[in-house]
C-alpha cells in the first residue's frame, strides 16, 4: 500500500468521524435534513468569502460558509415561526433559494475559478493527497487531512465540553430551558459546528457524502443502542469503517471514492436494519412469531384451567373442541398442543388434555 | 420587451424551452400542493436524488437515452426510495427526517457509482445523462416537451379522476379509511403522480433544485386561499409563470442557467405571498395585530376615564393625562390613544385636560354590557 493510498483512507476515516459526531445530535433532534440544506447552502458562503477575499485558500471562506450555514437555520426557523409554512416546507424553500443564488453569483463573478456546483456534489478523494499543507517549508500532510483533523478535534472538544447541555436540550428541551440551559444557544452552536464540518469536508468529498456521513452512521447506531455515548462511539466506528471499506470498494470497481463510501454506508445500514439484535427486521419477525405461539399457549392453558373439575371438563378439554372454541385451524390446534406438551405444560390422554403441575401454575399466573 | 415577446413566437429554441419549463412548473406546482399539505415537502428532494440510479440503469439496460426510457427508470427508483422511507419509518424508531436523508444519500451515491461506470464506456450517447444531475433547460428539444406534455396530461387526468379521494386523503386520511376507501392504494397513486411530476422536471432544473419546484409554488399559493381547488390552480399558475420567466431571462444572453433563475423567481413569488397575501400575509397580520392593540388600548383608556369621572359623581368630569397614565403605568402611549378617541368623537380635550363626550359615555356603557 503506497503512502497516498494510506493517506486517502486516513482522510476518509477522519472526515467520517468528524461528520458522525454532530450527526448523532442532528438525528436525535429530528434535524437530519438540516444537514442536507446546510451542505448545499455553504456554497453561498464560499462564494461570498471568495468575492470578498479574492482567492480560494482564504480562511474567510470557512467563516462565510459557517455564517451561511447558521443563516440557513435561522431563516428556516423564522419561516417556521410565522406558522405560514411547516418546517419541512421552510427547509424546502430556503436551501434551493440560497443555492441558486450561489450558482448565479458564480456564473456572474467567478466563471474562471475552480468553483462550481459540480464540485459540491462530486468531490474526489483520489486527488486529496496531492494537495499538501506546507507551513514554513514543512510538509504537514495533505491539506484536507490537516483541516479535517482540526475540525475533528474541535468537534470532540466542544461536544465533550457541552455534552451535558447537548444531551439535555436534545432529550428534554423544556426541562433544559427551565433549568436555564439556553436551548436556542446550544442549537445554534450545534448548527455552527455542522456548518464548519460540512464546509471542511465538502471540498474533498462532496456534499452528498457529507449528508451521508452525518446521517447514516448515526441512524445505524440508533438501531443498536439507547446509550448516547455508545451511540456516538458506534457512529464514529461505522463511519470510519465505511470510509476505509468504501475506498477499497471504489478500487475494486474503479469508481468515485465518495460515492463508493456512500454505497458502503448504505449497505452497513441495510445489514443493521435487517439483523440488529432487538430492532432489526429478523428479530422483529421472530419476536412476533414467538408472541403468537405464547399467546396461543396462554389461551389454551387458561381455557383448561377454567374448566378443570367442572362438569363440562370432559367436553371442553378435547382437542377437537379447541377448533370450535377458539376457531383455530385443526393443524394449528395440533401444533399448539404439541408446543405445550414439549414444554411439559399439558399431557394428552385419549385426545383429552390435562394441565400438568407446571401448566397449572403458569395458567393461574396468566389468569391474574 | 417587445423583442422578447416576438422572439418567443419566432425563435424555435426559446419557444420549445419556454413551453417545456412552463409545463414542468405547471405540473410540479399542482402536485406540490398535496406534498406540502401532507407535510412531505422534502420527499421531493429525496425522490429527485433517488431518480439518478434509475436514469443510469435505464440507460445501461436499454442503451437508449430517449426521455421516456430515462423517465421510467427514474420513476422506478424514485418510487422505490419512497417505499424504503415508508417502511423504515413504519418498522423502526427512526424518524422521517433521518429516513429521508438516508434514502436520499444512499440512492444518489449508488447513482454516482453507476454513472462513473457508464462514463468509462466510450459512447457518445452517455452525454445526456449528466444533464439529469444539474439540469440543462437549453437542451430541451421538441421530443422532450412532448414527453413532458403527455405525462402531464396523464397526471392531470388522474388528479381530476381521483380528486375527491385525494382531497379526503390529504385532509383526513383516517376518515377516508373509515369510509372504506383504500387509503394505501390512494397514497400509492398520489406518490406515483408526485414521482412522475418530479422526474420529468429533473433534466431541466436538476436534482438539487427540483425540490423547490415542488415546494415554492405550493407554499406561495397556500397563502392566498383556504380552498384546495383554488390552491392547486394558483400553484400551477405560479409554477408555470416562474418556469417561463426563468427560461426567458436565461435566454437573454446573460449566461445564467435556467434552473437557478426559475428557483429565484419562484422564491420571489413565495416571499411576496408570505408577506402580502391578504389575511394570512405577515404584513397584514402585523397591521391587524396593531389595529387590535390600538383598539384595546383605546377601550382601556376610555374605561379609565369613565371610572375616574364617576369617582367625582360626574361622567363628563375632565382629567389630566398624568392621572390617566397613573391608572395603567404599562399600557403604552395614553396620549396616542386619547388622540384616537378624540378623532372618533368619544373624548374632548379642554385645555390640558380630557373628558368623555356623550357618545363616549354611551360607548363605555356599550363596552361594559358586552
Amino acid at each position: 500500500m503506497s503512502i497516498e493510498q494510506f493517506e486517502i483512507q486516513l482522510i476518509a476515516a477522519v472526515v467520517a468521524a468528524a461528520c458522525a459526531l454532530p450527526g448523532v445530535f442532528l438525528v436525535l433532534r429530528r434535524m437530519a435534513m438540516i444537514s442536507d440544506a446546510i451542505s448545499h447552502t455553504v456554497l453561498l458562503g464560499i462564494v461570498g468569502g471568495f468575492l470578498i477575499a479574492g482567492d480560494l485558500d482564504n480562511p474567510l471562506l470557512i467563516v462565510g460558509a459557517a455564517f451561511v450555514g447558521v443563516l440557513t437555520v435561522v431563516l428556516v426557523e423564522v419561516l417556521n415561526k410565522t406558522r405560514l409554512v411547516k418546517q419541512d416546507a421552510a427547509i424546502g424553500l430556503v436551501f434551493p433559494a440560497l443555492f441558486s443564488l450561489a450558482v448565479i453569483l458564480i456564473s456572474i463573478y467567478a466563471r474562471n475559478v475552480h468553483l462550481d456546483e459540480h464540485t459540491v456534489f462530486q468531490g474526489d478523494l483520489l486527488f486529496a493527497p496531492f494537495d499538501r499543507f506546507v507551513i514554513g517549508g514543512v510538509d504537514l500532510g495533505p491539506r484536507t487531512l490537516v483541516i479535517m483533523s482540526v475540525i475533528l478535534l474541535l468537534n470532540i472538544s466542544l461536544i465533550s465540553l457541552f455534552f451535558k447541555e447537548l444531551k439535555l436540550t436534545t432529550f428534554d428541551p423544556g426541562l433544559a430551558a427551565a433549568l436555564g440551559f439556553a436551548p436556542a444557544a446550544i442549537n445554534y452552536g450545534l448548527v455552527t459546528l455542522v456548518s464548519v464540518t460540512a464546509v471542511g469536508a465538502f471540498d474533498a468529498v462532496g456534499s452528498i457524502l457529507v449528508v451521508a456521513l452525518m446521517i447514516i452512521p448515526a441512524t445505524t447506531a440508533y438501531l443498536l443502542t439507547d446509550n448516547l455515548k455508545l451511540m456516538m462511539g458506534l457512529a464514529v466506528l461505522f463511519g470510519a469503517v465505511s470510509g476505509v471499506g468504501g475506498y477499497w470498494f471504489a478500487r475494486l470497481i474503479d469508481t468515485n471514492i465518495s460515492a463508493a463510501i456512500v454505497a458502503v454506508l448504505g449497505m452497513v445500514f441495510t445489514l443493521t436494519f435487517i439483523f440488529a439484535p432487538e430492532r432489526g427486521m429478523v428479530s422483529l419477525a421472530r419476536r412476533r412469531k414467538r408472541q403468537k405461539w405464547e399467546f396461543a399457549r396462554d389461551m389454551l392453558l387458561v381455557h383448561l384451567l377454567n374448566h378443570k373439575g367442572e362438569p363440562d371438563e370432559d367436553y371442553e378439554n378435547r382437542i377437537h373442541n379447541l377448533v370450535e372454541h377458539f376457531r383455530w385451524e385443526p393443524d394449528f390446534a395440533e401444533k399448539v398442543v404439541r408446543y405445550c406438551e414439549n414444554y411439559g405444560l399439558i399431557v394428552r390422554r385419549n385426545a383429552h388434555l390435562y394441565l400438568t403441575g407446571e401448566g397449572l401454575a403458569l395458567a393461574e399466573n396468566k389468569e391474574i | 420587451m417587445l423583442e422578447i415577446l416576438q422572439s418567443l413566437f419566432t425563435d424555435y429554441t426559446l419557444r420549445t424551452v419556454t413551453l417545456g419549463t412552463g409545463l414542468i412548473g405547471l405540473i410540479s406546482g399542482a402536485l406540490g400542493c398535496f406534498a406540502l399539505l401532507r407535510r412531505q415537502s422534502l420527499l421531493g428532494d429525496t425522490i429527485s436524488h433517488a431518480a439518478l440510479p434509475g436514469v443510469v440503469l435505464a440507460f445501461m439496460i436499454t442503451g437508449s437515452r430517449a426521455p421516456l426510457v430515462l423517465v421510467i427508470g427514474a420513476a422506478i427508483t424514485g418510487w422505490l426510495a419512497t417505499l424504503v422511507i415508508i417502511n423504515i419509518v413504519r418498522y423502526t424508531r427512526i424518524k422521517e427526517d433521518s429516513a429521508l436523508g438516508l434514502a436520499l444519500s444512499t440512492f444518489f451515491g449508488v447513482g454516482i457509482v453507476l454513472l462513473t461506470i457508464v462514463n468509462r464506456q466510450p459512447e457518445a450517447s452517455k452525454a445526456g445523462l449528466n444533464n439529469f444531475l444539474f439540469g440543462q433547460a437549453a437542451a430541451l428539444i421538441q421530443r422532450d416537451v412532448i414527453t413532458i406534455g403527455v405525462i402531464g396530461l396523464i397526471v392531470f387526468g388522474a388528479l381530476i379522476f381521483f380528486w375527491k379521494e385525494l382531497k379526503l386523503l390529504t385532509f383526513d386520511s383516517e376518515f377516508a379509511a373509515s369510509l372504506n376507501f383504500n387509503t394505501q392504494r390512494l397514497e400509492l397513486i398520489l406518490m406515483s403522480m408526485l414521482v412522475f411530476a418530479i422526474v420529468i422536471g429533473l433534466q431541466t432544473v436538476g436534482v438539487i433544485l427540483m425540490s423547490a419546484m415542488i415546494v415554492a409554488p405550493a407554499a406561495a399559493a397556500r397563502q392566498w386561499t383556504n380552498k384546495l381547488e383554488i390552491m392547486v390552480i394558483i400553484a400551477a399558475l405560479f409554477g408555470a409563470i416562474s418556469g417561463m420567466i426563468g427560461a426567458i431571462i436565461s435566454s437573454l444572453g446573460t449566461g445564467l442557467s435556467t434552473g437557478p433563475v426559475i428557483v429565484l423567481v419562484m422564491t420571489a413569488i413565495a416571499t411576496f405571498s408570505l408577506l402580502f397575501a391578504p389575511a394570512r400575509g405577515i404584513i397584514w397580520q402585523n397591521i391587524a395585530m396593531r389595529r387590535k392593540g390600538r383598539r384595546l388600548r383605546q377601550s382601556l383608556v376610555l374605561a379609565d376615564l369613565y371610572e375616574l369621572a364617576t369617582e367625582h359623581g360626574d361622567p363628563y368630569y375632565i382629567h389630566t393625562i398624568e392621572a390617566l397614565e397613573a391608572m395603567r403605568p404599562l399600557s403604552g402611549s395614553v396620549r396616542y390613544a386619547l388622540q384616537g378617541l378624540v378623532d372618533q368623537g368619544l373624548v374632548t380635550k379642554q385645555g390640558q385636560e380630557w373628558g368623555l363626550t356623550k357618545a363616549g359615555v354611551a360607548a363605555v356603557h356599550a363596552q361594559q354590557s358586552d
